[in-house]
């Protein structure tokens, strides 16, 4: 549908995921071994955001990004953020990254569906960037790269019509279609029911622009007011708050798209099977079939901008897990259930034989000599080595 | 008044005005879509058609009047050029002719026309594709019968697209492109009185929130075009020489078609309205927004000062549900039908 959702779709799980990442590497126990001073810790953590944040806005994947383009698929995105996820030193495993990504997800539905107007969603993400211009405020190299993506979020997207948002809105709402995983902190603060839907309050302040329901207004053919009648309007509405501001430094008005965690307020879902028959979900392939060859090719284009940190020994990485112990993070994963299953591209794993046969032939149109080095930022990275890293 | 008169007439002291019935379970959830519902009342073989849109897929249901029996179907979008991207429906909804009813579906590459049932694709028409991605969305909305033999449909470039249906067979011909807007088509309604002279045919609507107003014929003529506020207007209806404009805003309005006088604005919802429609024989008039409310309304023509009255008669909260369809079964509005984001069911309400 509109072609200019996809930099909205990224900026806003992107931030969410660095939220969430933020909060866990903050709560982590450090590991005995280890021995590090608090000092190195915190070291640490600042050294995975800021890489993570500087794969996230570097220039020519965010050049490809901004292209007008039809949303990727859920496979397709959840591969790109695999590899973002790993763009630091920081490792996580199968489960802690499929929970990660459910939260993400589930948190931009949110703030998507309880957006007063479409244009909000804008508000939204200034918020989500704004957080992430704080996380790197010391870092003035990746600050320029973040206020770059704000004018060009400001140039892209303000001049837009209010139609023009609802189509993105709508665009978004069927990429989120029929997901209800549930939220610990959303059922905690009770904007998700135990079902998985969000609940959708009848009262508080209206849109900006709308007025509160209740009037209704009869005129002459002269255009005179001549009537005025109330009706009860079923719910519990009051005038809208002020409008958030659309330029790169502001209020916005709107809590969607802020920080909700904090290490006193850990994350955790629950998965909870989100379909009563699996007719529901004609969408999600779980088949073993790669992604379409113009997504890989797209893909490709994309994540040659996405540098992967290649470890120099295995204990230099560190792992985050996002459940409480190991224990819980190994049973996350056995007993996930088959219809949250996200497909992440395995291309080793993949047994089609057509598949492969594709995937050589884009190689081939990439690959210009035998190095297969993957911290090589030219278009020409090798695809498969970039799967690899995954 | 007269509103008040409708008002007791339907409402016994202490009760509501209408109640739940046993929802209709569907294949897949309703997307968020404006206008989301369609049904179409087969009287002779007691049963309703209704089609909700989910992505690249239109559920059809046959649901029989003793509630006993329903059947199910499921429609896919055509993708002439076997590309690797699906193509979204924007709306698929029921054209009634006099001599047969087609089912119009609207995709992001064309338009199909089936018979009423789903059983067979009668026509195809290719959207005008660019070859490169442009930042403008390409695709079809706004659909509707007009007249005798007319089936008009919107297209986002601003373009109504009118086609020739022949009384049977699949010999449907391209007979006009009208015009009128510059902004994506949302919605078209065609005049639904009911068999009385009316000068305007239909209504076109569009994200900006003007409206037109046409004739049908050969050529078909633009009688007046009424500008909006920059504010898009997801649903609009034609009934008796009147237009009534839901907007992004929540509001409803009502003009009179040919001059543009505006008779009755209504601070209606809390959120964008997402459908309209219509009872025609009774005036009952259905709103619903994504503020998880349905209004039934009701609308008077008072010949004296040449104008509409509209009243507000009853209220149904769809609790947690963003609404994206909402249809009157039946002409009198005894019955209506609603759709909601990620539900998998329709849900109907009857008068008590």
């Amino acid at each position: 549908m509109s072609s200019r959702t996809l930099p909205l779709l990224f900026i806003n799980l992107g931030g969410e995921m660095l939220y969430i990442l933020d909060q866990r590497l903050r709560a982590q126990n450090i590991p005995a071994d280890k021995a590090k001073k608090a000092g190195w810790i915190e070291d640490d953590r600042r050294r995975v955001m800021n890489d993570i944040i500087t794969t996230m806005f570097n220039k020519k994947f965010l050049e490809e990004l901004f292209k007008p383009q039809e949303l990727y698929s859920k496979k397709a995105l959840r591969t790109v953020f695999d590899r973002l996820a790993h763009a630091s030193i920081m490792r996580l495993n199968q489960a802690s990254m499929d929970k990660l990504y459910d939260l993400m997800t589930m948190a931009f539905k949110y703030q998507v569906l309880l957006c007063p107007r479409p244009k909000d969603i804008l508000l939204v993400s200034f918020n989500h960037m704004d957080a992430i211009k704080d996380f790197v405020k010391d870092t003035p190299s990746i600050l320029s790269q973040v206020d770059e993506t704000y004018r060009q979020l400001v140039e892209m997207y303000t001049t837009l019509s209010s139609g023009e948002f609802q189509l993105i809105r709508q665009t978004l709402l069927i990429f989120f279609q029929d997901m209800h995983i549930r939220v610990s902190i959303f059922l905690k603060d009770k904007v998700q029911n135990s079902n998985g839907r969000f609940v959708l309050p009848t009262n508080g302040p209206v849109p900006y622009g709308t007025q509160v329901p209740g009037l209704i207004r009869m005129f002459s053919c002269a255009g005179e007011e001549v009537t005025r009648r109330q009706f009860s309007n079923g719910g519990n509405y009051t005038a809208a708050l002020r409008e958030g501001s659309f330029e790169i430094f502001g209020d916005r008005v709107t809590k969607l798209g802020t920080n909700m965690y904090s290490v006193s307020r850990p994350v955790e879902t629950h998965l909870s099977g989100t379909s009563k028959n699996s007719a529901q979900h004609t969408k999600v392939n779980v088949a073993p079939n790669p992604l379409a060859k113009e997504e890989l090719n797209l893909l490709a284009r994309l994540m040659g901008g996405l540098e992967v940190q290649k470890l120099g020994n295995a204990d230099s990485g560190f792992r985050v897990n996002l459940f409480s112990t190991d224990e819980e993070e190994e049973e996350a994963l056995i007993s996930r259930p088959d219809d949250l299953l996200y497909g992440v591209i395995n291309i080793q794993a993949t047994k089609d034989q057509q598949a492969n046969a594709e995937l050589a032939k884009i190689m081939g149109e990439f690959t210009e000599s035998g190095d297969q080095s993957p911290s090589s930022i030219s278009k020409g990275d090798d695809l498969l080595a970039m799967m690899d890293g995954l | 008044m007269a509103a008040d008169d409708a008002k007791a007439v339907l409402l016994r002291e202490g009760s509501s005005m209408y109640h739940k019935e046993k929802s209709i379970q569907i294949k897949n959830s309703a997307s968020a879509l404006y206008n989301n519902l369609c049904a179409l009342r087969i009287a002779p073989r007691r049963l309703t058609y209704f089609t909700v849109v989910h992505a690249n897929v239109v559920n059809m249901v046959s649901a029989s009047w003793d509630g006993l029996n329903y059947s199910h179907r499921q429609l896919q979008s055509k993708e002439p050029n076997v590309a690797t991207s699906t193509s979204l429906i924007m709306q698929a909804a029921f054209c009634s002719l006099p001599s047969r009813d087609l089912l119009v579906v609207t995709s992001q590459k064309g338009i199909q026309v089936y018979e009423s049932d789903g059983s067979i694709m009668v026509y195809w028409h290719a959207l005008d594709i660019p070859e490169t991605q442009t930042a403008q969305a390409m695709f079809a909305r706004g659909i509707s019968a007009v007249r005798d033999s007319y089936i008009c449909v919107g297209i986002s470039t601003g373009a109504i697209l009118v086609f020739d249906v022949p009384s049977k067979g699949s010999n449907i011909t391209l007979s006009d492109v009208l015009e009128g807007h510059k902004e994506s088509i949302t919605d078209m309604a065609s005049e639904c009185c009911g068999g009385e002279v009316c000068i305007a045919d239909l209504v076109s609507a569009d994200d900006g929130g003007n409206l037109c107003v046409w004739k049908s014929g050969e050529e078909f003529k633009l009688l007046n075009h009424i500008p909006g506020f920059d504010i898009s207007c997801s649903s609009v209806k034609l009934w008796k020489g009147t237009v009534v404009a839901g907007y992004g805003t929540g509001q409803i309005r009502l003009y009179e078609a040919v001059t543009g006088i505006l008779h009755a604005e209504v601070n209606a919802h809390a959120r964008w309205i997402y459908s309209l429609d219509i009872a025609p024989y009774s005036g009952l008039l259905l709103s619903a927004a994504e503020d998880s409310l349905v209004r039934v309304w009701h609308l008077t023509m008072t010949p004296e000062s040449q104008s509409v009255e509209i009243a507000h008669l009853h209220n149904e909260c769809v609790t947690d549900t963003q609404i994206c369809g909402a249809k009157f079964c039946d002409a009198d509005g005894y019955a209506f039908a609603v759709t909601g984001y990620d539900l998998s069911e329709i849900i109907r309400y009857t008068q008590s």
